[in-house]
């Protein structure tokens, strides 16, 4: 009976032996919902390159930065960019990865979704709930030929904190005074009225099953579910359609540089063919970091993505950070990530 | 047998050999271990609930000292702005669990008569076997039949009074049938306990099917009715996955019915991973609100079975 109870004691320390060895070849990341479509197709290219795979738990911005701030992970995403007090607090170090637009979806019965026109201040009226049928006059005044009919809007929204949330409450607050004194922006926030639906996925699905119904998502979850993408009033008051080229106009903007703590949001950029609600996504790596070979892999991989993956990152919708800014992010911020004895970890 | 040899076997030994004197001894030994051992399980349970309790209050304290009452009044659970009501959450919660009470009772009590009293022994087994195997199902199965199949069915049926399908109502609908399949197994147990010879005898003077139940068989068994009822209430009280599937997560306080909203443990279980400081210590406050409301409920039940002992005949 002991033996029996030894042998298996020894042969499963073996197995997790084994397993803790197979884990060194696997980042760990968890965060953002948002560019989970491409950090997913990076991942399966970089493992089929290099043998490393990456495990990314999309779960959303707000559980990505408490994940890294408690280190069970080897990065943190967020499509909300902390503040340089947070950073330094937390000894935190972020940078932008990738660029994507957020993008209303609607499902308006008779009517092509994608010829709807809506201006900031009235989604941001039909989101708190002022705003309850397809045919009211601040709709119709927008959409002057379409025959709008008499059907409750239904908003949907993301119920757990998100950094897509956070895009898209940044915007409204910037457009609407109203919306900025009585919801306010933030990875969660109560809204007035509407359905809450979990992850970019859940809104796609709530949307498409809802007639009427209003959501925003991440764009390439529109592109994968077909989803009606309605157009929107930018800052120079073009009605634009959403898309790569209307996202890299909105990004042209980032004044990366200058940024303190590359703390950027693209929301309501200027330019005439700029999308309104554009943000970058970014990672957070700790500046002390606990165990420097999975941060190194980590980096590796990251510079591997911004050399390699701007293919894969275009196909999908999203905005690759250009040249010049990868190679600042790695000398000014990769820099600055340390082991607990001070060397640092990113060497070229 | 503890009884009668005990205070007495050290000077009396009522002519026992002392084989049986030992034997006695031992009994005896093994009695008190018994009973300080299932003693300790008794109490450890006390313990539990102290410390849950105790742990509940002090991480929800910032949060309840932050906002006094306020934490009760406010119309909103707004993390952005450190706002943070639980009036939605507490309405939500108690909307729901009513509503699926006012559905399972009727319905399981029915069910359970029919089953006991009318039967036929052939389908009474498989009947029986059912229900319990309903009970058995597990929440994250109900909240997904609730979002593929209620939801769309409510959505597309009556779509001026469910526009998005989920909400409050719909919550309920889902507990209800969560929560018939224990209500119904509890009151058929209790039923049964009824012994024949009580419901023969009432049927032998010419009572029906109802008066039999309603005048015999409930006032005897009403406690396990009662239990069966508040077993299936504090199911509903604190059900989670299902009830985050199709409630609609609004954190704002419509006094609706049909509208969307959100319960104690839905909301919990949307916003606790990523929550810390202030809006984890309210989310904990949150949970202890949830605490207390099942202990009201419990306590009403006790008061209500006391009463009806007072009023019933002797």
């Amino acid at each position: 009976m002991l033996k029996n109870v030894a042998a298996t004691l020894v042969t499963s320390t073996l197995v997790l032996g084994s397993a803790s060895a197979m884990a060194a070849d696997t980042i760990t990341g968890a965060g953002a919902t948002f560019p989970y479509p491409v950090y997913s197709q990076w991942a399966d290219a970089y493992q089929d390159a290099t043998g490393v795979g990456l495990n990314y738990q999309a779960i959303g911005s707000g559980g990505g930065i408490k994940q890294i701030t408690a280190r069970t992970v080897t990065f943190g995403a967020s499509d909300a960019p902390m503040k340089p007090s947070e950073l330094k607090e937390n000894n935190l170090v972020q940078w932008p990865q990738i660029m994507g637009g957020v993008v209303p979806v609607v499902n308006v019965p008779g009517i092509d979704g994608t010829k709807i026109k809506l201006d900031g201040e009235t989604l941001a009226k039909i989101y708190m709930g002022e705003i309850s049928n397809w045919n009211d006059d601040a709709i119709a005044k927008l959409n002057p030929d379409m025959d709008l009919p008499d059907t409750r809007i239904t908003p949907v929204y993301r119920a757990e904190g998100s950094g897509t949330n956070f895009l898209f409450t940044h915007y409204l607050a910037q457009v609407s005074s109203d919306f900025a004194n009585n919801v306010g922006e933030g990875k969660s926030v109560a809204w007035p009225a509407g359905v809450g639906a979990k992850a970019n996925a859940g809104v796609a699905n709530q949307v498409a099953g809802t007639p009427g119904g209003i959501g925003y998502v991440e764009y390439a979850y529109a592109h994968q579910n077909n989803l009606k993408v309605a157009q929107l009033e930018n800052k120079s008051g073009n009605f634009v359609t959403a898309g790569i080229e209307s996202f890299k106009a909105a990004a042209s903007n980032a004044d990366w540089k200058n940024a303190d703590g590359l703390y950027l949001v693209l929301t309501d950029q200027p330019g005439g063919q700029s999308w309104p609600i554009v943000g970058a996504s970014f990672i957070l790596m700790h500046t002390d970091v606990q165990n420097p070979q999975a941060a190194k892999q980590a980096l590796k991989f990251f510079d591997w993505a911004y050399k390699n993956g701007n293919d894969a990152a275009t196909k999908l919708d999203y905005v690759p950070i250009p040249d010049n800014v990868s190679s600042m992010i790695r000398q000014d911020v990769w820099s600055q990530i340390k082991s607990q004895g001070g060397e640092q970890v990113w060497t070229k | 047998m503890t009884q009668s040899t005990s205070g007495a076997s050290e000077d009396v030994t009522l002519g026992a050999s002392p084989t049986e004197q030992s034997a006695v001894k031992r009994n005896r030994r093994l009695d008190g271990l018994f009973e300080h051992t299932t003693r300790g399980f008794a109490l450890l349970v006390l313990l539990l609930l102290g410390t849950i309790m105790m742990s509940l209050v002090i991480s929800g304290w910032p949060a309840l000292s932050e906002f006094g009452w306020h934490f009760f009044t406010e119309d909103r659970w707004a993390a952005n702005l450190d706002r943070f009501g639980a009036l939605p959450a507490i309405y939500g919660t108690l909307v729901t669990s009513g509503i699926a009470i006012a559905i399972a009772v009727p319905v399981s009590m029915g069910i359970a008569i029919f089953l006991t009293e009318k039967c036929p022994a052939a389908l009474r087994r498989p009947l029986g076997t059912t229900v319990e195997l309903l009970a058995g199902v597990p929440s994250i199965i109900y909240g997904m039949w609730g979002v593929e199949v209620l939801a769309p069915f409510l959505q597309s049926h009556f779509p001026t009074i469910f526009p998005a399908g989920t909400g409050l109502a719909t919550a309920g609908l889902i507990l209800a049938v969560m929560i018939i399949p224990f209500i119904t197994a509890i009151t058929r147990d209790v039923m049964l306990t009824v012994p024949p010879m009580v419901r023969e005898s009432a049927y032998g003077l010419g009572c029906t099917t109802w008066e039999v139940t309603r005048s015999v068989i409930f006032p005897s068994v009403k406690g396990g009715l009662v239990g069966g009822v508040i077993l299936g209430l504090g199911r509903a009280l604190g059900e989670t996955m299902a009830v985050t599937f199709v409630i609609g997560n609004n954190l704002f306080f419509n006094p609706t019915v049909t509208g969307q909203g959100t319960s104690i443990a839905a909301l919990i279980a949307n916003q606790f991973p990523e929550a810390d400081g202030l809006q984890r210590s309210a989310l904990l406050a949150l949970g202890l609100m949830l605490f207390v409301i099942t202990f009201i409920v419990l306590a009403i039940a006790r008061v209500m079975l006391n009463r009806m002992d007072r009023r019933a005949p002797k």
